[in-house]
């Protein structure tokens, strides 16, 4: 672990946190804007957070110490995986820390203890919403473990910088079969474990409809500022890692400044591109219920399934 | 010295039988469970020196028994499960004190369990035939005797009893069977007999045999479909009692498997571990789906154990299969991850009975639905085990997370040079292993968050209490464990390896390597380190800490009353219990669980528009032992019924089946 691998996982998680709610913003522009609104400016997150921070911490009776700790494992559980995800560099110290295994299990992590939050607050909503999200991420699961295998068979190691330097030597495996089926797979499981449309609605104000709402319902002021930065870091480290795990180009692979800003550069563009992408797609579809959600992750893992056996029958 | 800590721990074990029998009710429960935990310490360290590389302890007592005598052979492959039990006995024994003083402090349970612990820990270290299946049932009729502990007020005892009893003895059979076999073809009753002689073994022996040593041991091991003892005796068993079986006893059944299959018989065609794998995958599916739905906490941990040992089973059919055909770097990797698995289970296990066990002691119900608002009540045990549930999650960075990871990398790296059967089961077991651990989280956080989170849902729960002061020692010394093992896995590196070369039929090669804190394995180039993903997930917390801190103006907390959604009111029974949290997930398993569902509506006299109550039932059977074994039993009551006929009570008839038999013993004896 060099000095400069540890400073290109600090620049990631500070530059990741600080892009997080900007990326948001941006996806609200294009959804009000394509809805014919004006629609709040791209910084509107930024403000909302800090709003909140300075706002009271006000805390229900019946919780307890789970309550209390759940946003900051929550967000350090993000922070942690912003710093494994290549975003910049292959180069991040965190590479060999953890694995795209540890990156999944890490964000489970943090969705367990929010799901925990959810119950500690004795509603019945925060039950309910806790219920919803343990369910969908249990059954996301089979679906981004069997992707991940995909990509490393082809590559021979699960290890984030070395299936993004095997796609940047043989530049055809990125649009092979298994790439392909692999990438739909995981897009389908990105929209499920952030909450976008069709699965759950970030902009819902309906309690019943709520999954990811429903469990932060109780959280006010500062805590519910790192809940929600939380949830906009997820969006982006998944985002994140279907950009860079199946279109890798433009990320560095030293750690010289120019290379690193040249690839801040070109995840920034990945990311809005496939964020205004995912808005622009909410627009026209509605969410569906959530006993059909189960049969949307199912087709998903067949997409991966898929993706295994190509790999290895095509090879 | 391994030989003096094994003298020392039958002389501990010996003086606590003795102490169980002899001394008056508070001082027998104490003396006990200290002299029970020391035997238990004294097993592990001998299991400690053994993998530490102090070679292989062997000794022969050839009189003991009038026909055969008892052989020890205490390696690397025995010591990493001695030391399984060992993490979890000597805590447990120690929890057993105050446990016991408010519940099973009869003379006979206190006899039964250090007699338990110390033939948990002789069944690996027997060296020959004789010796194994006399500790095998040992250990069986002790842990039956525990399971009995409160017959006199609990009838569940009784049946649960009665199934454990039926389905070890069925174990037992095959076990020997299996073994008879094999010594006689290999022409040895010695373990080192055995393997000189073992070529001698046709093919189909072979395969006859390995059979046999898969449903007597799969049976202990309580894989599907011989699970069905698990979530009767261990929810009555003796809370640190139900820990030792569940954490330690059950992984014999896979200690047996691969001493017998892989070292003893030195391992076979590809289908030995196919078939070991099926089990372990339908195994761990269908022990979480029972545990997700299950809202008794003891029976969720029961049936979370047959899960556990699905995965295990994995590990060690995938390390076959590997073997069979010719990757045996690999095979390594794969046996290391279940070996390791073992000793994490262990501990996770075992601390989540011992806090189910802290529950029922203070409030007098395993039912989670009757539970919460615990964590204020009981702090400590409240903090154990969220240790536990986040271990047994396999969440980083806890211990059980290492564990699924290693047998993760074992099964995704084994496709680019392998037969096809590989690379049709590799991606299956992934997705099982993958799906397990999604419901295990689920499971976790609906036992965790309704026993100890939000308001109590009765009055029992509301006047729960901390349990006392050794309870509580046991807890805090198995999270203490869990975290250790998490931190820390690389000390293992050198262990593993030896247990790989014990076990001759399927491995070779060092499958852990470590550089500093980082876990790497051979031949896969995949890496990992849980402290500094502990470590990094600290400097994270403490820096969203500092940053908020920093921008709060105001730093006081005000309690209100939660939201309700405009309601003013707030009951615990608006609270998701732990059948409503479970329903959205068992709605999707439906197919496969089989719900039965009865909702009754009475309506008012005045008018049936009007609902006076609304009752709902919903019961989920287990379906092997709905489909399989009543069906089973109804047969041999039949059959019973019939053979009555035989005997009715006419003394002809019995003096004509004397003579018949005469004749019969003439004619064959001639």
């Amino acid at each position: 672990m060099s000095a400069t691998g540890i400073a290109v996982a600090m620049l990631q998680v500070v530059l990741t946190i600080a892009a997080a709610p900007l990326l948001v913003g941006m996806m609200r522009l294009v959804r009000a804007r394509l809805e014919g609104r004006v629609g709040a400016p791209i910084r509107q997150p930024w403000r909302d957070l800090r709003k909140l921070l300075r706002k009271e911490r006000m805390v229900s009776a019946n919780t307890g110490w789970v309550f209390s700790i759940a946003p900051l494992v929550l967000l350090a559980s993000a922070a942690l995986v912003a710093g494994i995800v290549p975003f910049l560099s292959t180069r991040s110290a965190l590479d060999q820390v953890g694995d795209l295994f540890a990156v999944v299990y890490l964000l489970l992590l943090g969705t367990v203890f929010l799901s925990l939050a959810g119950l500690d607050a004795g509603t019945a909503f925060g039950g309910m919403g806790a219920s919803r999200e343990m369910t969908i991420a249990a059954i996301a699961e089979p679906t981004v473990l069997v992707a991940i295998f995909a990509l490393s068979v082809s590559t021979g190691s699960s290890n984030l910088g070395a299936i993004v330097a095997a796609t940047l030597a043989h530049p055809s495996t990125a649009a092979s079969p298994e790439s392909l089926l692999a990438f739909a797979a995981l897009a389908v499981v990105t929209i499920a474990e952030t909450g976008r449309i069709p699965v759950d609605n970030p902009a819902t104000h309906l309690e019943l409809t709520m999954i990811h709402e429903a469990m932060i319902l109780e959280y006010s002021g500062p805590d519910l500022a790192m809940v929600e930065l939380a949830a906009h870091l997820r969006l982006v480290v998944f985002l994140g890692l279907l950009a860079n795990l199946f279109v890798p180009w433009g990320i560095a692979t030293t750690v010289q400044p120019l290379h690193l800003a040249a690839a801040a550069a070109a995840v920034a563009i990945k990311l809005v591109a496939l964020a205004a992408t995912i808005a622009a797609i909410e627009v026209f579809i509605a969410k569906v219920r959530l006993f059909r959600v189960p049969e949307l992750l199912a087709a998903s893992f067949v997409l991966a399934f898929l993706a295994v056996t190509a790999s290895f029958f095509l090879a | 010295m391994v030989g003096f800590s094994l003298a020392l721990a039958a002389v501990a074990a010996a003086l606590a039988m003795a102490a169980g029998a002899a001394l008056p009710m508070r001082a027998r429960v104490l003396w006990v469970g200290v002299l029970t935990a020391l035997s238990a310490a004294a097993g592990g360290a001998a299991a400690v020196a053994v993998l530490a590389g102090s070679g292989t302890f062997t000794a022969n007592y050839p009189n003991l028994f009038p026909l055969g005598g008892v052989r020890l052979e205490f390696d690397a492959l025995s010591a990493i499960f001695v030391l399984a039990t060992a993490v979890v006995a000597v805590p447990a024994s120690i929890y057993g004190i105050g446990y016991s003083a408010h519940g099973p402090a009869s003379r006979p349970v206190q006899i039964a369990f250090p007699l338990l612990v110390w033939s948990v820990m002789m069944v690996p270290a027997a060296g020959n035939v004789t010796g194994l299946i006399a500790f095998w049932e040992l250990m069986a009729l002790s842990s039956l005797v525990v399971v009995l502990a409160e017959h006199h007020h609990n009838t569940e005892a009784r049946t649960a009893a009665q199934w454990y009893a039926a389905m070890t003895h069925l174990s037992l059979l095959a076990i020997v069977l299996a073994l008879i076999v094999l010594a006689r073809q290999a022409g040895g009753d010695s373990f080192a007999d055995i393997r000189l002689g073992v070529h001698q073994v046709g093919p189909i022996s072979a395969g006859v045999v390995f059979l046999l040593t898969l449903v007597g041991f799969g049976a202990k091991a309580g894989v599907v479909p011989f699970h069905v003892w698990l979530p009767r005796a261990h929810p009555e068993a003796p809370s640190h009692a139900s820990a030792l079986m569940s954490g330690a006893m059950v992984k014999l059944g896979v200690y047996g498997l691969v001493r017998v299959g892989w070292d003893l018989l030195g391992g076979g065609p590809v289908w030995w571990g196919a078939v070991v794998v099926v089990v372990g995958l339908v195994s761990a599916m269908f022990g979480i789906l029972h545990a997700l739905i299950a809202s008794d906490l003891k029976r969720l941990l029961a049936y979370s154990t047959t899960e556990n040992i699905g995965l295990i089973f994995i590990g060690v059919g995938a390390a076959g299969m590997f073997a069979s055909s010719g990757n045996r770097t690999l095979a390594a990797v794969a046996l290391a991850a279940a070996m390791l698995h073992v000793v994490n289970h262990a501990a996770f296990k075992g601390l989540l009975f011992l806090g189910a066990g802290s529950i029922l002691s203070a409030t007098g119900t395993r039912d989670l639905d009757r539970l919460g608002g615990l964590a204020r009540r009981m702090p400590v045990t409240a903090a154990t085990f969220a240790v536990g549930s986040l271990a047994i999650a396999a969440l980083p960075p806890l211990n059980g997370f290492v564990s699924e990871w290693l047998l993760l990398q074992s099964l995704v790296h084994s496709l680019p040079s392998s037969a096809a059967v590989v690379a049709v089961a590799m991606p299956v077991a992934v997705a099982v292993v993958a799906l397990t651990g999604g419901l295990a989280a689920a499971t976790f956080v609906k036992a965790f968050g309704t026993a100890f989170l939000a308001m109590p849902r009765t009055a029992e729960a509301d006047q729960a209490h901390e349990s006392p002061r050794t309870m509580q020692i046991g807890l805090v010394a198995l999270s203490g464990v869990c975290i250790a093992l998490a931190l820390a896995p690389t000390v293992f590196a050198a262990p593993l390896q030896r247990v790989a070369l014990a076990v001759g039929g399927l491995a070779d090669g060092r499958p852990i390597h470590t550089n500093g804190v980082y876990l790497q394995l051979s031949g896969i180039q995949a890496g990992l380190s849980p402290l500094l993903l502990a470590v990094g997930l600290m400097v994270m917390i403490v820096a969203a800490l500092a940053v908020v801190r920093r921008g709060r103006v105001r730093r006081t907390i005000r309690d209100i009353p939660a939201w309700g959604c405009g309601r003013t009111v707030q009951t615990a029974r608006m609270e998701y219990t732990a059948t409503s949290f479970a329903e959205p997930l068992q709605r999707v398993f439906d197919d496969v669980l089989h719900p039965e569902i009865d909702i009754d509506v009475d309506h008012r006299t005045e008018s049936r528009h009007y609902v006076q109550a609304i009752r709902y039932r919903m019961h989920i059977r287990d379906g092997f032992e709905h489909r399989l074994y009543l069906p089973l039993l109804a047969a041999v009551r039949r059959w019973g019924d019939r053979a009555r006929a035989v005997q009715n009570g006419s003394i002809h008839r019995y003096l004509a089946y004397s003579l018949v038999t005469l004749i019969v013993v003439l004619v064959v004896s001639r």
